[in-house]
């Protein structure tokens, strides 16, 4: 034995074997752990999916009753079978884990305020803000409705088991990629996991709307200007529920609070900076059902496509679920059973998001810093603590001590705002934290059998408010605002209110019956885009209309209304339909304030090509970038002046305020330049110093070679990561914000859907990634450039007898008792 | 013949244990350790053997997975990795790594006996 030498390289190998075996630091991440991530035996090698890889497979398994079959299209959609509900789910679970795991796992941590555990300190002010909005305490809640009803606590109890069944038989090579890239593993999935996606979707899509930063506005421009930029009255609105409609007397009546001027309105709060996350401005959708009046068919076309932050894995993974009482096709939520928006034997339905104001935010008076007293109709009342614990990676825990009242938890207190929001508390009263059971929709809604069933299906369903759109084979068509809605008087809820008195209360949701509704309208299509659902008439206040975006629903109606001998071919055109309807109502009123006379050759040429464009964000279409950097231009321009005068944050105005105030108000206070004291500038004034230093910007572009508008945009899908490897960039797809292809920049139709109710039902779908979640399988992205051409593929939706003999099925997996 | 041998043999038991994935991904050292002990040669033969076995070992079976995927995988994390997207460098890089640790594993146990 050479002991000096033996001991050396021993020490050699083994400083070799550490270094390779811890993650190691690189810029603000870290590396994977290399010999364990390059090794072929264990590492990312294993997820080198073949291309002629085979997914059949045939298993014994404990947990489910009876035998499972699933046939794999060619596109690796599952088309299950099974005898009874709890297998269907089960096996839903399943294959969700088997092609999305890492996906649905870390999607659930973000909606647990867990991120900090997986990626560091980071992040602890997202998993801080979730916590205190009351994510886990509504996840807890629902959790309650859900596991109280015996048929949808089947199908999560089973649900749960599938996707445990195969965490626990998941040998560690074949863990998913980015567990390997991160170094963490899965761990076991529950019931509640379940209900913190689904309250996940739920802040996703009716979490907007910043009650503090508005209130930040109104003090900072005061009520009158306030009032001109964020009006409350949109003129072009065309409600989902057609004007005219007469609503009965409602059932709630209102009780206005006393001196509301200056108790609420007239109030000076400024809330600086508090930390916050907004859903995206954009998330939204389209849907529309055209009735047999309208069609070729003579049978009922509906339409929906959700739109959300364009990702990888996509949020959506489509499948069959065929049971003795159900016969379900649609796109499914990995985190979650059911078919979400899909179609079965008789009818089909789909969702947009309502964009009701349910989150208000109330002030506090504590009777001191420890916050257990807080004044309250004239009485101290006591607080209860909830403490959630948040783990970081290579830190020890944080935990958050969260005051909770009546109103709800005090999200904002001295330990979680800015340092300078002296001695401020704010509750936040929002309807996604008491209980409720939205499984139970989409349950009853796989197996409606018609219209009755439809509107008892929708009966429970509480938050996020959706659009429910309907179509029967039988000819119904129908949509309704469906959701728990607060009663509320005139702009309740807009501002932050005082928490100090019952009168600014909720007081009690609107009744279901009251709820909009249309059904087998004269005019032959029920179609929603988000806008207000109904006209000023109506009862209640739907809150803030920066809350609804007007234009695509503006659009759609006009088409729809002069569209007849609807075939699917029509539909498919009208989801990928580009036309810019802002643009076309922007463009003369700013040819008229735009003066002419001193542009250069450069301008001019902009001009001329603004001039010329046919209002199609089409992706070759220069003119589409010539009007959105022009029509950017003149807000910044006209507001940014006074915006720059202050560090508080406040919101942006809509485009319609602005449009809407240049085409009424040939003298807008706002167009002066706040910063010129000598100069008073006027509207043409700003017009013009807008277009020309558009058209600097233009020219920059043009030497980039960027002018074409899906070059200026560069629609992206992104790995949740943002990881550029595992990411698709420059697609080749136009549409925008105001056109019913609201495709952006990174956000955009999720998922699109047209299924014709003939006999033969005809169905069509496609979303803008693929089946497996895994970046080293060909289904990874295998939708992608179908989405972006406008293209859909036809959905397959047969019998079991039917799949057994079938050529476009490809692979079969079997499950049987064990 | 010792060097074909030891060579073989730390390959093949290398590949063995690495199908027990419950072992963690660094078992192969003890593989080379092993071998160099059984076998022995000089340091520098006892290293060669080791870095050669599971070099080869581990290329191999990179490109076992590589090929079928059409260098799907590879080169995304050839971009992930600083390496411009070249999978042919990530294959090699990854029978570098494992031929290393191996290669000073059976150097150790080269010096065991004299």
């Amino acid at each position: 034995m050479r002991v000096a030498p033996f001991i050396i390289s021993a020490l050699v190998t083994t400083g070799l074997v550490v270094a390779l075996n811890v993650q190691l630091p690189s810029g603000k991440s870290k590396t994977p752990r290399l010999g364990y991530f390059l090794s072929p035996q264990y590492g990312f090698w294993k997820n080198a999916e073949a291309s002629n890889a085979s997914f059949t497979d045939h298993k014994k398994i404990q947990g489910i009753k009876s035998k499972v079959d699933v046939f794999f299209d060619e596109r690796l959609v599952p088309h299950v079978y099974a005898d009874n509900n709890a297998d269907a789910y089960f096996t839903q679970g399943y294959l969700h884990a088997k092609f999305r795991l890492w996906q649905m796992e870390f999607q659930t941590y973000v909606a647990a305020g867990r991120l900090s555990e997986i990626v560091g300190e980071d992040r602890l002010a997202t998993d801080k803000y979730f916590r205190r909005l009351g994510m886990v305490y509504g996840a807890e809640n629902s959790l309650k409705a859900t596991e109280s009803d015996p048929a949808t606590k089947e199908a999560c109890d089973a649900y749960t088991a599938g996707v445990n069944a195969y965490i626990t038989a998941l040998q560690p090579e074949n863990l998913p990629f980015e567990y390997k890239l991160l170094n963490y593993k899965p761990e076991p999935w529950t019931n509640l996991k379940t209900a913190l996606f689904l309250k996940f979707m739920s802040w996703d899509l009716s979490g907007q709307g910043d009650d503090l930063t508005y209130t930040n506005a109104k003090t900072y421009f005061g009520y009158d200007d306030f009032m001109k930029l964020f009006p409350v009255v949109q003129d072009s609105l065309d409600p989902i529920v057609s004007r005219g409609t007469t609503f009965g007397a409602p059932n709630i009546a209102l009780k206005v609070p006393q001196k509301m001027d200056s108790l609420y309105f007239g109030r000076k709060d400024i809330v600086e900076n508090t930390p916050t996350l907004n859903p995206d401005k954009g998330n939204g959708s389209n849907n529309w059902a055209v009735a047999g009046s309208k069609t070729k068919s003579g049978k009922p076309i509906l339409c929906n496509d959700p739109h959300l932050g364009l990702n990888l894995p996509a949020i959506w993974y489509e499948m069959q679920i065929t049971t003795p009482d159900c016969n379900t096709y649609g796109a499914t939520f990995p985190g979650a059973p059911a078919v979400i928006i899909g179609f079965n034997d008789s009818c089909v339905w789909g969702v947009t998001n309502s964009g009701r104001d349910v989150k208000d935010f109330y002030e506090i008076q504590f009777k001191d810093s420890t916050m257990q007293q807080y004044w309250f109709d004239s009485a101290w009342k006591n607080t209860t603590f909830r403490k959630e614990i948040i783990k970081v990676k290579g830190k020890p825990d944080v935990v958050e001590n969260i005051a909770m009242t009546l109103f709800g938890p005090v999200m904002y207190d001295n330990k979680f705002a800015a340092k300078d929001n002296a001695g401020k508390y704010y509750a936040v009263r929002w309807k996604a934290h008491d209980a409720s059971n939205e499984l139970k929709t989409f349950y009853k809604l796989n197996r409606a059998k018609n219209v009755v069933e439809y509107n008892d299906a929708i009966s429970t369903y509480q938050c996020p408010g959706q659009n429910f759109v309907f179509a029967s084979h039988s000819g119904d068509i129908a949509i309704k605002q469906q959701g728990a809605f607060v009663a509320k008087w005139k702009q309740q809820g807009d501002f932050v209110m005082p928490g100090t008195d019952s009168t600014y209360l909720w007081q009690g949701i609107i009744p279901q019956n009251e709820n909009p509704y249309m059904i087998n309208p004269i005019r032959g299509f029920v179609s929603s885009a988000n806008q207000q659902s109904v006209d000023s008439t109506y009862p209640y206040y739907l809150g803030r209309p920066n809350n609804f975006p007007l234009y695509r629903g503006f659009i759609i109606n006009r088409k729809l209304n002069a569209m007849s001998g609807i075939t699917v071919e029509d539909m498919q055109k009208l989801q990928a339909d580009n036309y810019n309807v802002f643009a076309e109502i922007a463009r003369p009123v700013l040819l008229k304030y735009l003066v002419t006379s001193n542009l250069n050759i450069g301008e001019k040429k902009y001009l001329e090509i603004f001039k010329q464009w046919n209002c199609n964000n089409d992706l070759k279409e220069i003119g589409a970038t010539v009007f959105k950097v022009f029509w950017d231009s003149v807000e910044v321009n006209m507001w940014g002046d006074e915006y720059a005068q202050t560090k508080l944050t406040l919101p942006w105005p809509d485009e319609s305020a602005l449009i809407e105030s240049l085409m009424k108000d040939s003298t807008y206070n706002f167009a002066d330049d706040v910063r010129t004291p000598n100069k008073k500038e006027t509207i043409a004034d700003i017009i013009l110093i807008s277009f020309q230093k558009a058209a600097k910007q233009l020219a920059t572009l043009e030497k980039e070679n960027k002018l074409e508008w899906a070059l200026y945009k560069d629609t992206k899908v992104e790995h949740l990561l943002k990881l550029p490897a595992l990411s698709r960039f420059h697609l080749p797809i136009g549409g925008g914000k105001y056109s019913i292809n609201a495709t952006k920049q990174n956000h955009g139709p999720s998922w699109r859907m047209i299924v014709q109710m003939t006999d033969n039902i005809e169905a069509y779908g496609v979303y803008p990634g693929g089946q497996n979640g895994n970046p080293g399988s060909k289904f990874y992205d295998s939708f992608i450039d179908t989405w972006a051409a406008g293209k859909y593929y036809r959905i397959i939706f047969i019998k079991k007898e039917a799949a057994q003999k079938s050529e476009q099925m490809k692979w079969h997996l079997t499950f049987e008792k064990a | 013949m010792k060097l074909i041998t030891s060579i073989l043999l730390t390959a093949l038991l290398s590949f063995a244990i690495g199908l027990y994935t419950t072992l963690p991904w660094f078992s192969f050292v003890f593989c080379s350790l092993i071998v160099a002990i059984a076998i022995h040669q000089k340091p520098w033969k006892s290293f060669l053997s080791g870095f050669v076995a599971v070099f080869v070992l581990w290329v191999l079976l990179a490109i076992l997975s590589d090929t079928p995927n059409e260098h799907l995988l590879s080169t995304k994390v050839a971009n992930i990795l600083p390496l411009g997207g070249n999978y042919v460098v990530l294959i090699f890089i990854t029978g570098l790594i494992g031929g290393l640790i191996s290669g000073m594993a059976a150097l150790t146990g080269s010096f065991v006996r004299k």
